[in-house]
């Protein structure tokens, strides 16, 4: 297996059975992100953190960037008094990865099919 | 993953391109099992079947035989079984996942055979007319489901499991007669305390 660093996958061109990929979950940690959140209601930034093994730092940026591309939806209340940040996938999030999902699978058809 | 490969050699690009969608597909299966495996256990399922359990102790408190009393449990565990089944289905479809097949096996598989012992053991130390020595056994057995079923799960979780482990393994060395009290402080008062906190704490 040859790995390309950050785990890029370099699309074929001229390869018509595959749509282009979505850059914006592409990504790992991104990816990462939707994945655990579609498999969960919200879920809080620290539940994130843990279950990502990431840092504060490169979670909020990435997580940004999912909010400004309106993937996910962000709610920031106070649980007492320690600010809580909860995370949730929108619809639109959820069919990006259900389009990822298949782009994938399509990949792995078409590559069988040579 | 077993497939087959074509003999005619694939071309070096398509191969990598190919196992980096099978790797993608891997890391989402694996985040998306992780992350419903994580909060999958129901709060408010194991605080109903904590409020049940209590209820039952209240009347097998009154039976004055033993095998009323013990029918009485059994009907309460199944009662209890079934209800914590429904609510993890519903925690789970709330959730929408389509694969959370793997991380429900999982639980199901680390978690049932410990009960299966406990059901087999029941009728084991009742014919050998050891009843008084049910209760701990429960304890103790359902709480080791809890801790490996809940072993990649929220760390409240396994340490309930413990909670139970210790009660069942003192109630093996009391007075039977307080066999009663005790499975209604596993079964009702543990089911209580740490369904609310998981139920506040990851979503219901």
């Amino acid at each position: 297996m040859d790995k390309t660093a950050g785990g890029r996958v370099r699309v074929v061109v001229g390869s018509n059975s595959v749509p282009d990929l979505d850059r914006l979950i592409h990504e790992r940690m991104r990816l990462g992100i939707v994945s655990a959140l579609a498999a969960n209601e919200s879920l809080t930034f620290n539940e994130l953190k843990k279950l990502l093994k990431t840092t504060d730092g490169n979670l909020s940026v990435h997580a940004r960037k999912l909010e400004e591309a309106n993937y996910i939806g962000c709610a920031k209340s106070f649980e007492g008094r320690m600010p809580k940040t909860e995370y949730r996938l929108t619809e639109a999030g959820r069919k990006a990865l259900e389009k990822y999902l298949n782009h994938m699978e399509a990949l792995i058809h078409a590559m069988r099919e040579l | 993953m077993a497939s087959v490969q074509p003999i005619r050699a694939a071309h070096p690009e398509t191969v990598s391109l190919q196992s980096h969608a099978m790797d993608n597909l891997k890391f989402i299966r694996e985040t998306m099992e992780s992350a419903a495996s994580f909060t999958a256990v129901p709060g408010w399922g194991g605080f109903a079947m904590g409020v049940s359990a209590l209820a039952a102790s209240v009347i097998a408190a009154f039976q004055s035989s033993r095998e009323t009393w013990l029918g009485i449990w059994l009907v309460e565990g199944v009662f209890a079984i079934a209800l914590g089944a429904l609510a993890m289905t519903r925690k789970a479809n709330r959730a929408q996942v389509p694969l959370m097949s793997a991380p429900a096996r999982k639980f199901v598989l680390s978690f049932a055979p410990p009960l299966l012992v406990g059901a087999l053991l029941t009728l084991v130390l009742y014919r050998a007319g050891l009843t008084g020595a049910i209760p701990g056994t429960w304890l103790l057995l359902y709480g080791t489901g809890v801790v490996t079923g809940g072993a990649f799960s929220v760390r409240v979780v396994p340490v309930m499991g413990l909670c139970f482990m210790f009660i069942g393994a003192v109630a093996l060395f009391c007075p039977l007669s307080w066999g009663n009290g005790f499975l209604a402080v596993g079964f009702g008062g543990l089911h209580l305390v740490f369904g609310t906190i998981i139920a506040r704490r990851y979503g219901g």
